[in-house]
């Protein structure tokens, strides 16, 4: 019986080089590090240089490495969204903005709003300086939802599952499928709705939805049990030989080291918050966090099947990611806001520049994914 | 030693009048490949999900007697409690996957148990080359066909190494190919594994030769024995048996095989009737068993019912179908045929102007049916799809036959004569939900015939169906037909493609790769044959009909 598995278990693969080049998918922690460390570096920068070039890094290891699966679509998917952010915050800052600076663009009739109402103003002047500084904040959104979107398409959710510690195994199973609950109810909608046009009712489209949501939302309950049942046949939620008490421990340890983690990474993003709640309380909750996850997992009694492996790639990965979020953070806040008054072509910090250049790195020396051939869509020469 | 053991099971539901199952007592041996049939709605999917708790734990309801799998008793053991002993395979696999990729679908129940690393990882190859999958695992769970889904679905059920495989229905929806593949698996398992195999199948013909003893629920009761034996006496039968039984051929044939062995001396008698008189090829309705007669109005000549020329069509800018040329003339039942994703679904969807074709163009009786809308559309053509539930959404069977009369302008009381003719008895206040399959199609079918639409097109109308159901369906496309009605199915039974069709069109990669008189083309592929025509080559008989009426003639 143990003989075979030797031959499975790593003994055939060739040690040292070109390990990092057999074809393999990325460890999904070290995406979301990567991504998250590009979104703390655009939530801090209004400059659209900086903020442009985070763009084009996503965009050029996306590209690279994005694998050939339904949830790929996510950076696309992202990038719209983020257009639409982009204009709306934008025109805000037309409408209701105060107006900076003296180089006017155009007057828009302006609104006489009721006395109650006087701190607000609705159009009038519009000048140069406030539609670059709204389109700047909107684009530093933009590329914050566009980091998201790129870690979703590098990653299904369902591969960071995998890595999710077993404490909070069946909670992220949860959120999980609620997350491809979505995209089915939609599938559903338009097949009822074509359905409706079958039986001859030719309703809008806003109205067709509305009249197909009954059956649509019966259709994804139905499927929500059957998944349950089939769940629960395989074994889903096997009890363990862990007691209440010690989940109910190992749980609380976990959910108030995430606690700490949220309100650390609020202090990051945040430049207004006090130095403490950034780097200090993050180190703390992961490491609450991490405790509790180890020893939840002793206990548990399942397995994981081919874990994902955590090698040099995935360090440089993580690493460009940190050194591109610490470059931001202890950049001055003066050197990466955009300057308008006076409108000025914005300066370049150099340190922050080149951290996120480094961000591209993955494009090259992360692993070709598997099943698309070698090196098929890489950037690698 | 039995691997399951039912002693005196009654499973009641709340709200409903009789109790699921009444009183079943019965044994499944190890090793044994099991065939529950029955009708739907009789209580096969209660039996089966009995045998791994999921009935009373997960449905609820009140169960008395005990169900003892494995030695387990299932009142005390939960299915996650059972999942190393029982592996279950649902209707719907899609509906059951968890993971994203093939490989890691097949782990996750191993995952769950907390089967070492190493085990795992060989379990999971032996399972890839086991059930042909060894290419397909990194792919998308969502990519994949329907006979693919399948062997994954049974693949997963397989790597926790249960010693009892339950499947339910597991080839009514794919091509016969696909159910050749996913047979072949399971006979396997069965032949070289030793696992017990219980399997609920409405397509007799598929699988009554594999089996080792068939179980048959009627009324909530169970019976038990051997294939041949239950075969003989029952009312639902593959043409196989039926043809054995019209010979009467001892022992009765279960396989194709068999009978061939058995029909040398019907061959000869048939070839000398042949050279007298050939076959009719679709009996008139009148000669279809004495159904109900369907009333459908007749259908005025006009241009052609169908012409599709050149159609390009697709998904996402990704093409279905591709420069495809089809013309249907009045009065006739074309069946396409072809493996699953061939784009029999997607032609029908273009004819009914669902979607509009990327290059060129779809034409019903001369008009386009993306540019129709409500009464127009409705009175040109009508599509039942895949799943009739997506054409129903009233709260009951009465408001829906109302809607449907109103939309389409008809009288009222159409529908509901089409309904009673259909299928009878079906009360008005029921939730179109709790209808059975058969039911289900039969609302479907009246609600879109309400409006009379010259061409009719039905997509896998016998998923899930019944033997009767099916002789009912059988009945109306004759009828239909009779009434110059245009008819276009895609399906994979070839069975009911025998009994209805004119003509055959079949599909691949989105092109006709034939079209021609429903006898010539299945006859002449070794898949899509029916089985009447296989143990009866070189001769022209598809169906038992036919050889009946042939022997009935003098001479």
């Amino acid at each position: 019986m143990t003989a075979p598995t030797t031959l499975h278990a790593g003994a055939t693969r060739p040690v040292g080089s070109g390990v990092g080049r057999l074809p393999r998918a990325l460890h999904p922690l070290a995406w979301w590090a990567w991504a998250l460390g590009l979104m703390v570096a655009a939530a801090r920068t209004t400059n659209p240089v900086l903020l442009a070039t985070i763009l084009a890094v996503l965009a050029l290891v996306v590209s690279a490495r994005r694998p050939e699966a339904p949830w790929a679509g996510a950076f696309t998917a992202a990038l719209r969204l983020g257009v639409v952010v982009l204009v709306a915050r934008t025109l805000l800052q037309v409408l209701l903005g105060a107006p900076i600076g003296l180089s006017v663009a155009f007057t828009l009739p302006s609104l006489a709003l009721p006395g109650w109402m006087a701190g607000v103003r609705l159009g009038g002047l519009v000048t140069w300086e406030s539609l670059v500084l709204g389109a700047c904040e909107g684009l530093r959104l933009a590329v914050m939802i566009a980091c998201a979107g790129a870690a979703n398409s590098l990653s299904a959710p369902s591969r960071l599952l995998r890595s999710v510690p077993a404490a909070l195994y069946e909670l992220g199973v949860a959120v999980v499928v609620a997350l491809t609950f979505a995209p089915h109810l939609l599938d559903d909608a338009r097949r009822v709705r074509a359905a409706r046009r079958l039986r001859g009712h030719d309703e809008g489209r806003l109205l067709g939805f509305a009249r197909a949501s009954g059956p649509v939302l019966d259709g994804g309950l139905e499927r929500s049990v059957a998944l349950a049942a089939a769940m629960d046949s395989r074994g889903y939620g096997r009890a363990g030989t862990v007691t209440v008490r010690q989940r109910r421990t190992q749980a609380g340890l976990v959910l108030a080291g995430f606690a700490g983690v949220l309100v650390g990474l609020y202090g990051l993003f945040d430049a207004s918050a006090p130095r403490w709640l950034g780097l200090p309380l993050l180190a703390l909750g992961a490491s609450i966090a991490v405790l509790g996850m180890r020893a939840a997992g002793r206990r548990s009694p399942r397995s994981a099947y081919r874990p994902d492996p955590w090698r040099g790639p995935e360090w440089a990965t993580m690493g460009a990611g940190l050194l591109v979020a610490v470059a931001f953070v202890l950049t001055a806040r003066a050197d990466l806001a955009v300057a308008v008054t006076p409108l000025t072509w914005p300066a370049l910090p150099v340190a922050p520049l080149l951290a996120t250049l480094l961000c591209a790195g993955p494009a090259w020396w992360t692993p070709p994914l598997p099943g698309q051939g070698p090196d098929a869509r890489g950037w690698s020469a | 030693m039995s691997a399951v053991r039912f002693e005196r099971v009654t499973i009641a539901y709340e709200g409903a009048d009789r109790p699921a199952l009444r009183d079943v007592t019965l044994e499944i041996p190890e090793g044994e490949l099991v065939l529950v049939v029955g009708e739907t709605g009789c209580g096969k999917s209660t039996l089966l999900r009995c045998i791994n708790g999921l009935v009373p734990h997960f449905t609820g309801g009140a169960m008395a007697g005990r169900v003892i799998v494995a030695g387990r008793d299932t009142r005390t053991h939960p299915p996650r409690e059972l999942a190393d002993v029982v592996g279950v395979v649902g209707q719907d696999p899609i509906a059951g996957f968890v993971a994203e990729v093939v490989e890691d679908e097949l782990a996750y129940g191993m995952e769950c148990l907390g089967v070492p690393p190493e085990t795992m990882r060989r379990r999971v190859e032996e399972t890839l080359d086991l059930l042909g999958l060894a290419e397909l695992r990194h792919r998308p769970l969502a990519t994949l066909s329907g006979g693919q889904r399948q062997r994954v679905a049974i693949g997963a059920a397989l790597t926790s190494h249960p010693r009892i495989l339950v499947l339910d229905e597991p080839t009514s929806a794919l091509d016969p190919g696909a159910a050749e593949e996913v047979l072949a698996a399971l006979q396997r398992l069965v032949h070289d594994l030793g696992m017990t195999v219980v399997m609920a199948e409405h397509r007799l013909e598929r699988v009554v030769q594999y089996a080792d003893s068939v179980l048959v629920i009627g009324d909530g009761q169970v019976t038990v024995g051997e294939p041949a034996a239950m075969m003989a006496g029952a009312p639902v039968a593959p043409p196989v048996v039926e043809l054995g039984r019209l010979a009467g051929w001892q022992p009765l044939p279960l396989s194709v095989r068999d009978a061939r062995r058995a029909a040398s001396g019907l061959r000869a008698r048939l070839r000398e009737v042949a050279v007298a008189t050939p076959p009719a090829r679709i009996p008139a309705p009148s000669a279809s068993g004495g159904g109900p007669v369907v009333p459908l109005p007749h259908v005025v000549s006009g241009p052609a019912p169908i012409a599709a020329t050149a159609l390009t069509a697709g998904y996402r800018g990704v093409p279905v179908l591709q420069r495809l040329t089809l013309a249907v003339g009045p009065g006739e039942v074309v069946a396409l045929m072809g493996r699953n994703g061939a784009g029999k679904s997607t032609l029908l969807s273009a004819l009914a102007g669902v979607m509009a074709p990327s290059a060129g163009s779809v034409r019903i009786a001369g008009r386009d049916p993306h540019a129709l809308a409500g009464r127009g559309l409705l009175g040109t053509v009508g599509l039942v799809p895949q799943e009739p539930a997506d054409l129903l959404y009233a709260t009951s069977v009465g408001r829906e036959l109302a809607d449907a009369e109103h939309t389409a302008g008809a009288a009222s009381g159409t529908a509901a004569g089409l309904l009673e003719a259909l299928a009878p008895g079906i009360d008005p206040d029921c939730h179109p939900r709790d209808l059975s399959e058969g039911q289900r199609l039969a609302l479907a079918l009246a609600v879109v015939l309400a409006a009379a639409p010259p061409v009719l097109l039905l997509d896998e109308p016998t998923r899930g169906l019944d033997y009767g159901a099916k002789r009912r369906l059988v009945d109306l496309l004759r009828q239909l037909r009779a009434a110059g009605h245009t008819v276009v199915l895609a399906t994979h039974d070839v069975e009911l493609v025998a009994e209805v069709a004119t003509r055959v069109a079949l599909l691949a990669g989105g092109e006709i790769v034939a079209d021609g008189p429903a006898a010539e083309v299945v006859r002449s592929s070794p898949l899509f044959a029916p089985q009447v025509a296989k143990i009866l080559a070189p001769g022209p008989w598809l169906t038992v009909g036919q050889v009946q009426q042939a022997l009935a003639v003098p001479g």
